[in-house]
């Protein structure tokens, strides 16, 4: 599971290492560290950012032992959907009712339709829209883009996937 | 000192229209440079059109094949007389793709093989419709069928993978195979114009034809890739099996909202070795601005995925009478080497 997480150091050195040490020994992997040494909480701390990898279970553990280590955890983000891409539709997008047609994807419970530009030059003629579906895996995602195809092609819409 | 005399290599040219004519002026061209370098005589003994064919075993004269062209000499025999009865090696079959029964083509090229002469053709029907056939009448009399100017004119696919990449596994091709969607998919987006108008520019500049169909709606692309199919991938597929879409629903504003995110919007065609996911389709796909495979203009453009090389992508003008004729004359070349 993919945890964005953000967390304070108290202000003396050897902190940021002491900080990253559980992760790897939870069988964790991190990602990316933003550390802004240059900014400060008002309570004199150095915040950090973290993205990481780990098990769901190791999670609460490694919590437990930043804490035990005097890090502050601030905020812990999920992100669930990890694989994104965008596809092209054309056709009358809006008058075949767009809301199912990104309601089939956001239904799957494993992707969404988490982006959507629309230009529609005149009432009479076709509309074009981007849309950016995320899902939880590579799998999942070409599930959804089957999905979607599905979709549209039963309401005259074209669409147009990435290579 | 004995001087090797150059092997005299006999050819005639079955077809007189803009690939046709360049293969002629190209030979022509070339005639001395192509004896110093490959040790072969190339002469044209004879070149057949609609009325039928000239012939002449000492050579014809460009004058000669100019006159024949316009009408101001009359034909000595048949096409299919010249092929079967002129003493020749190479027939060049350069008439127009016709993809709903492959003729004139498709009797010309059978005829030639079963009168034990190679086959160079530029024609996309016969291979599109009857590859296997032709293939194995090829093999059973050992005679050499060519075709590297069927796809992506002078842009090399097929002796790529055959010479260049032997040993690799090939799994899969996928490239814009027609220069006119190119183009106008390119205009489209660099002037913000919609389809029609830029249609009617691409037929005003000779790009598009007055009937554009084969092309816009990715016919054209779909038999290229019924080519790669039977010929890289051993698939034994017709056209009928390609999944096909054009471009002709196209619109500025997607090209526009495709530029926003970093894409640009291309006619690609994939074909790949078949079996799981298997592939042969041709579509608009979103082609990310810094992929290889994004080139503007009349451009042809191919990536070839292979197990050991990786990915190789060639580039090259798709169309043009000397471009075709460039690959004609490779595989004639080839032959003989």
């Amino acid at each position: 599971m993919k945890i964005s997480m953000d967390i304070e150091l108290t202000d003396i050195p050897g902190q940021l290492v002491l900080a990253l040490k559980p992760v790897s020994d939870l069988g964790g992997n991190i990602l990316s560290v933003l550390h802004q040494r240059d900014k400060k909480t008002p309570s004199g701390r150095i915040p950090v950012q973290l993205t990481l990898e780990i098990e769901e279970q190791g999670l609460n553990r490694l919590v437990e032992r930043l804490k035990e280590r005097d890090v502050n955890v601030v905020r812990i983000g999920k992100e669930r959907l990890k694989e994104s891409m965008m596809v092209l539709l054309i056709g009358h997008i809006v008058h075949t009712d767009l809301g199912e047609t990104i309601d089939s994807i956001d239904s799957t419970g494993f992707a969404e339709v988490v982006e959507l530009s629309l230009s529609m030059p005149g009432v009479d003629k076709k509309s074009s829209a981007s849309v950016t579906l995320s899902a939880i895996g590579k799998e999942e995602l070409k599930e959804a883009l089957n999905i979607l195809e599905r979709t549209v092609n039963k309401k005259g819409i074209m669409i147009i996937p990435s290579i | 000192m004995e001087t090797k005399l150059p092997k005299l290599v006999r050819i005639s040219i079955v077809g007189l229209g803009n690939v046709g004519s360049g293969v002629a002026e190209v030979i022509r061209r070339k005639q001395e440079e192509i004896t110093r370098k490959y040790g072969i005589d190339l002469k044209i003994v004879g070149v057949a059109d609609l009325p039928g064919a000239v012939v002449d075993e000492n050579g014809l004269s460009e004058d000669a094949i100019r006159k024949f062209k316009s009408g101001e000499t009359a034909e000595d025999m048949t096409t299919l007389d010249m092929i079967k009865d002129v003493e020749h090696e190479i027939v060049v079959e350069t008439t127009p793709t016709n993809v709903e029964n492959g003729e004139p083509g498709l009797t010309h090229i059978l005829t030639a093989l079963e009168s034990d002469r190679h086959v160079v053709t530029s024609n996309k029907g016969p291979l599109a419709l009857q590859y296997v056939k032709l293939m194995d009448l090829a093999a059973s009399r050992g005679k050499e069928l060519k075709f590297e100017a069927s796809v992506g004119g002078a842009m090399p696919i097929i002796s790529l993978v055959k010479d260049n990449l032997a040993g690799n596994g090939i799994i899969s091709i996928k490239g814009i195979l027609n220069g006119t969607c190119n183009y106008i998919l390119t205009r489209m987006r660099e002037e913000k114009l919609p389809y029609e108008h830029v249609l009617k520019e691409a037929q005003e500049r000779g790009i598009a034809e007055t009937d554009p169909s084969n092309d816009v709606a990715g016919r054209d692309t779909a038999v290229k890739l019924v080519i790669l199919a039977n010929s890289i991938f051993d698939r034994h597929v017709s056209y009928g099996d390609v999944e096909v879409a054009g471009i002709t629903e196209i619109t500025s504003e997607a090209l526009k909202l495709a530029d926003d995110a970093g894409y640009v919007i291309k006619l690609i065609g994939e074909v790949d070795g078949g079996g799981s996911g298997e592939c042969l389709k041709v579509a608009p796909r979103l082609v990310p601005k810094d992929d290889p495979l994004n080139v503007g203009g009349t451009l042809n453009v191919a990536t070839i995925k292979t197990d050991l090389a990786g990915d190789i992508t060639v580039i090259g003008k798709g169309a043009g009478p000397i471009e075709a004729a460039s690959a004609v004359l490779s595989d004639i070349i080839g032959i003989y080497r």
